[in-house]
């Protein structure tokens, strides 16, 4: 069924549609919603049962600092933000270099390696867990922060240099001929050509990796266990074994998991949906 | 020196930009992908000497009973995702007008895959909780009770798919309006001079020209649904009794849990060959569109 457009004309018509729409997206949003306002909810009436009659007071201002005062999931956040940001801002340097060679030099095995790249994005993660957390082990990195930026920096190189090297694969041929004629060399090509052209697509891309980095739960669980370097994803899972019915604590827990990313997507959702469009061969 | 590296920066210099990314990826991601194959041949426990026992994991494999349950959760997931796609389609068809207020609508639609996959996970199993959960709200309205999905064996894998779901329909919607957004208005044109409306405009007109975003959907979709693990792992822990396991959260179970790290590695390897069939058929479809294109 293809909808025709709703005519501009059509007042009454176009009121009805956004109605409709407007309730489907209700329905949609209903999980979310029945979790924010529980997290507005005190403790004595979640401990009676009174889950979704009439609140007898407000608690988001309670719950919430308990969320931040008795539990360390003040922690958890700041540990991924040490986790998030360091990664992505390797992710984008990673995969820039090596997105520029392989969209602009020719040479044998250049389509096996970025095949390799491509390719290695989709192994599940289960097939390099044990080697990676042996490696982090002899490191002695194992349950650092340092281990989980590792990880995510190789891994989102795979599909950051994908992207980076079919965004720079795409910037028209005489700009590189240009610089070649006046007798630049790669590393001032990449300079002064390169990085001033794929700003879009460098922020594009930040945007979606700090989403993928922000949301990881596997590699926390797998790479970490002191409180001191979890991650938020893992600190929840935690709180929701620790705090088994408080559901307006592990509510207002979940939005705080929730809010950094959400909060970006609305900044740059034009960059968001740029990227995922552009990158979605990434599962 | 000088010389010399001016004479070579020409390959020089591509090769050292290229190279920590590749060493990174190489030994991080490849390697270790290799490196878990040769220990599934091994009994190890993640502390002492590896044991050959050549396909001694496999051998036991294929006589685990709650191997079959994990690959028949596996089939479950990846035949209820094929829902995504289509179910992302008639989302995206439904908000493609242009009408005041429908930008906000779309990103409100697009939530669901921001969030983090646990925080999905938390929210619908607030959403089955027996007695109190969103669910158990709805069926009361009906003078009805609530099964406990997430305890009940037969129910817990679906009620988990349909949690995933919920993301990977945003995601699948995402695709869609793009795909939407570079119709050509030509043919659609075309086509309601030809008289095509409704199912007959979408099958023969619109469709066809989205070939491509159904591929990539298509293939988020299969990935998305063999990844699975997040999920399993925060709503049920596999339980109740592994009937809610998959490969994935069953391989890390035998690992972590019980230090099996050699049938960790055996059962991993086995998810490997599933998406490895799939990579190829992928990998074959873009270098091929790559190569027309170059």
């Amino acid at each position: 069924m293809y909808p025709r457009p709703v005519p501009e004309t059509a007042h009454a018509s176009r009121r009805l549609y956004m109605t409709l729409v407007g309730a489907i997206l209700i329905i949609w949003l209903a999980p979310l919603f029945a979790v924010i306002l529980t997290s507005f909810r005190s403790m004595a009436d979640v401990m009676s049962g009174n889950l979704w009659g009439w609140p007898t007071e407000i608690a988001v201002v309670e719950n919430y600092t308990a969320v931040f005062t008795q539990t360390p999931m003040a922690g958890y956040f700041l540990n991924s933000l040490v986790i998030t940001i360091p990664s992505v801002i390797g992710v984008l340097s990673l995969s820039t270099l090596a997105g520029f060679v392989l969209a602009r030099y020719r040479f044998p095995g250049n389509m096996l390696i970025f095949a390799l790249f491509v390719g290695g994005n989709f192994l599940p993660h289960q097939i390099m867990m044990i080697p990676v957390r042996d490696l982090m082990v002899r490191l002695n990195l194992y349950d650092t922060t340092t281990a989980l930026i590792i990880f995510h920096v190789a891994f989102q190189t795979g599909f950051a240099t994908l992207f980076m090297r079919n965004f720079i694969a795409a910037l028209p041929d005489e700009l590189f001929q240009a610089a070649r004629a006046e007798g630049a060399t790669p590393f001032q090509t990449l300079i002064h050509v390169v990085v001033p052209l794929v700003r879009p697509a460098l922020a594009a891309l930040a945007i979606l990796l700090f989403t993928f980095i922000w949301n990881d739960y596997f590699w926390a669980v797998v790479l970490t266990v002191s409180d001191n370097v979890k991650p938020v994803t893992a600190g929840l899972a935690n709180l929701r074994g620790e705090w088994v019915s408080a559901w307006n604590l592990i509510s207002a827990g979940t939005i705080i998991v929730a809010v950094p990313p959400v909060v970006m997507f609305f900044l740059m959702q034009k960059h968001f949906i740029a990227g995922l469009t552009m990158g979605a061969v990434k599962g | 020196m000088t010389s010399l590296w001016r004479r070579h920066r020409w390959w020089l210099t591509p090769t050292l930009l290229i190279l920590p990314g590749a060493i990174l990826f190489a030994v991080v991601i490849l390697a270790s992908s290799v490196q878990s194959l040769w220990i599934s041949l091994h009994d190890w426990d993640g502390f002492g000497p590896m044991i050959w026992i050549g396909l001694g994991n496999y051998r036991e494999l294929i006589n685990d009973p709650q191997f079959y349950v994990s690959l028949k959760n596996n089939l479950i997931w990846l035949v209820m995702f094929m829902l995504a796609p289509p179910i992302g389609l008639a989302i995206a068809l439904l908000v493609n007008q242009k009408i005041k207020g429908m930008r906000v609508v779309k990103s409100m639609f697009f939530i669901p895959l921001v969030l983090a996959s646990v925080a999905v996970g938390v929210v619908f199993t607030w959403v089955y909780t027996p007695e109190f959960g969103l669910l158990a709200l709805i069926f009361r309205a009906f003078g009805a009770n609530a099964p406990a999905l997430l305890s009940d064996e037969h129910l817990v894998t679906f009620a988990i798919v349909i949690a995933a779901l919920w993301p990977q329909i945003a995601f699948c919607m995402v695709l869609y309006l793009a795909g939407l957004n570079n119709l050509s208005e030509e043919l659609v044109g075309a086509g309601r001079v030809d008289g095509a409306r409704g199912w007959n405009m979408l099958r023969h007109i619109v469709l066809p020209q989205l070939t491509q975003v159904t591929f990539i959907a298509i293939a988020v979709t299969v990935v998305g649904a063999l990844r699975s693990f997040d999920m399993i792992s925060v709503m049920t822990r596999g339980g109740p009794f592994g009937s809610s396991s998959v490969l994935a959260y069953q391989m890390f179970e035998q690992s972590i849990f019980s230090y099996r790290f050699g049938y960790g590695a055996a059962i991993a390897s086995v998810l490997f060959v599933i998406m490895a069939v799939f990579i190829t058929w992928y990998l074959t479809r873009i270098i091929r569109a790559e190569e027309r294109g170059a």
